[in-house]
């Protein structure tokens, strides 16, 4: 697996402007994620979190520039960037039928050649990704019969079979409950640090997301309110702006706490 | 032996046994031990009459039924999980209809349905089609089911059949030419259809099975797939092209023979799961051995008149279409 450029940057967004159906919905996006940092993105609805993840995973089409371990993607084809980013989307399409083993074997595509088959190290590689994520006893269980947490996995399983230093998470604990929540980040952190991947991750849960960012980075309206540590970014102040909600700041063990509060 | 094995020892096998009854039974009712050591260049035991009969009239007539079988089967499959909707079919898209309009083209030119040009025009007939019904059906509409592309296949399909019937109807030497063709041009075949789909089946199979991978990972659609390092448009193209080539084909020798290519790759999935690297060469093997059969019964139930057999087809392919409807609407297709 490589490691991060002699520049310490994993990843290097610059003017990133995207426009879909004729609506701009990041203009002049800048950031930075440094190598084995936890990079998350928060921001209202609508701010352009998604839509920032899929430009930097090559997803759609942008102006200005996206820099990926010192190669601008524009200059990175399809497989050599698949081996670079991995991809956890919002809500990843479940193939019906497709079982768990074949499912995450897909990560495995930038590795296999076109109309070639996998090779042993492949199979390998999504064994020993299974039993890491403990997934191995649903191997041959369709996709679309596990429960929330257990396809959670699943998906992360397919981007780590990837072998990808760079992770990416669009909002990846949505659709779980709090306890498969942390379930499932206490997992990536943990990855992170044994494999040294780079996270870059949006989330709509504030405390979650100063609870294991480094950093932060607050989207509104498509450009970049605030970014830094979560102590930074998570104030009254900021949050009453940019979400129009009214929260409480406590401090916390790991980042300070977001609750939401009446009048 | 794993299963996926025995999936194919049972295919080969379905096609050994489609091709000696199909060979054996008829007019005149052949031992099917005996047919099967002709078959091997053993001594048989036929009379030379016999003989003949098995090889110069049944077997181009077999073989040509296992060939439009592999193809409507493989071309079906190929479909299913390059527009990832369980209901498509060379029929139902519109695709076998655009091929028909194609060939009747030639046919009403040229007053000969055994035409070198039938195949290519029916290839150009049914790139047409697919290409609408898939403008029409699976893109700019943001709310769409499987159904929606099947509707477009509708329109498609009945806008193409009525430029067909105006140009068959034009003068008498068509409408002949171009009925014997329509109702299934399996009951005279001769070893020059199939030598005429040969080269198109053989391309058509060759770069679908390839891509059985690719497939897999279009299931999880376009961005996904793409992030994985994959090419979904480039591979829906070629593999959209190659189907149709396949169909276009199997038109142009057998006229309109509907569902196989719903039937066989549905089946299929259900015994041996999802995986288009098995889906497909079974979807090919049982395809053919499903259309050797039908023409069997096509053969015998009124004998000795013949029913034509996209009748069988149909007969036993609507039910069929029905039921997976349901089950896609069930969501657990």
């Amino acid at each position: 697996m490589s490691t991060a450029a002699s520049g310490g940057n994993t990843v290097e967004v610059r003017g990133v402007t995207v426009a879909l159906d004729g609506r701009t919905v990041l203009s002049g996006v800048d950031l930075d994620a440094r190598a084995g940092e936890w990079l998350t993105v928060i921001g209202p609805n609508g701010a352009g979190k998604s839509t920032l993840l899929r430009a930097v995973g090559g997803a759609l089409s942008f102006t200005g520039s996206v820099t990926i371990f010192g190669t601008s993607t524009a200059d990175l084809a399809r497989r050599a960037r698949a081996r670079l980013v991995a991809t956890v989307p919002q809500q990843p399409t479940v193939p019906p039928g497709m079982v768990v083993e074949d499912y995450v074997l897909l990560g495995r595509t930038p590795y296999i050649p076109a109309l070639g088959r996998e090779s042993a190290a492949d199979r390998a590689v999504v064994h020993r990704v299974l039993e890491r994520l403990d997934l191995t006893r649903f191997a041959s269980r369709p996709l679309a019969r596990l429960s929330g947490g257990e396809r959670q996995r699943a998906f992360l399983a397919r981007a780590l079979a990837q072998e990808a230093p760079l992770l990416l998470l669009d909002e990846p604990t949505t659709a779980l409950d709090i306890g498969h929540q942390q379930e499932v980040l206490d997992l990536v952190d943990e990855l992170r640090r044994d494999q040294g991947l780079t996270v870059l991750a949006t989330t709509h849960d504030l405390s979650v997301a100063g609870e294991y960012a480094d950093r932060l980075v607050l989207l509104a309206e498509g450009r970049v309110a605030a970014a830094g540590a979560p102590a930074e970014v998570l104030t009254e102040e900021l949050l009453s702006r940019h979400y129009g909600a009214r929260v409480r700041v406590l401090p916390g063990e790991h980042g300070p706490l977001v609750v939401p509060v009446r009048w | 032996m794993t299963l996926r094995k025995r999936w194919f020892a049972a295919g080969l096998a379905a096609v050994a046994v489609a091709t000696v009854a199909g060979l054996a039974f008829g007019p005149v009712r052949l031992s099917p031990v005996g047919v099967a050591l002709e078959l091997l260049h053993l001594h048989s035991g036929l009379t030379p009459r016999e003989a003949a009969i098995v090889t110069e009239l049944r077997l181009p007539r077999v073989v040509l039924a296992l060939l439009v079988g592999a193809t409507l089967a493989l071309a079906g499959g190929c479909y299913q999980g390059v527009f990832r909707n369980p209901l498509a079919d060379p029929y139902l898209l519109g695709v076998a209809a655009g091929a028909g309009l194609g060939a009747t083209a030639v046919i009403a030119v040229k007053h000969n349905a055994g035409s070198l040009a039938v195949p290519p025009a029916a290839f150009g007939g049914a790139l047409v089609a697919v290409a609408l019904t898939y403008v029409l059906g699976a893109t700019g509409t943001r709310y769409r089911t499987p159904a929606t592309l099947i509707l477009a296949g509708v329109a498609v399909t009945s806008f193409l059949t009525a430029g067909q019937t105006y140009l068959q109807q034009r003068d008498a030497g068509t409408i002949r030419e171009v009925y014997s063709w329509l109702l299934g041009r399996l009951s005279t075949a001769g070893w020059h259809d199939v030598l005429l789909m040969l080269p198109y089946a053989a391309v058509s199979a060759a770069v679908i099975l390839v891509h059985g991978r690719s497939l897999d990972v279009l299931a999880v659609g376009d961005e996904e797939a793409t992030s994985l390092g994959a090419n979904p448009q480039r591979t829906r193209v070629l593999l959209i092209v190659a189907a149709s080539l396949g169909t276009a084909a199997a038109v142009a020798v057998s006229g309109l023979i509907g569902f196989v290519g719903i039937i066989v790759p549905h089946t299929v999935r259900l015994l041996v799961g999802t995986g288009y690297r098995a889906i497909l060469p079974l979807s090919a093997l049982f395809g053919g051995a499903f259309l050797a059969l039908a023409d069997l019964a096509a053969r015998l139930v009124l004998a000795p008149a013949e029913v034509p057999i996209g009748v069988v087809t149909a007969f036993l392919g609507a039910p069929f279409f029905i039921v997976v409807l349901r089950t896609v609407r069930q969501g657990s297709v």
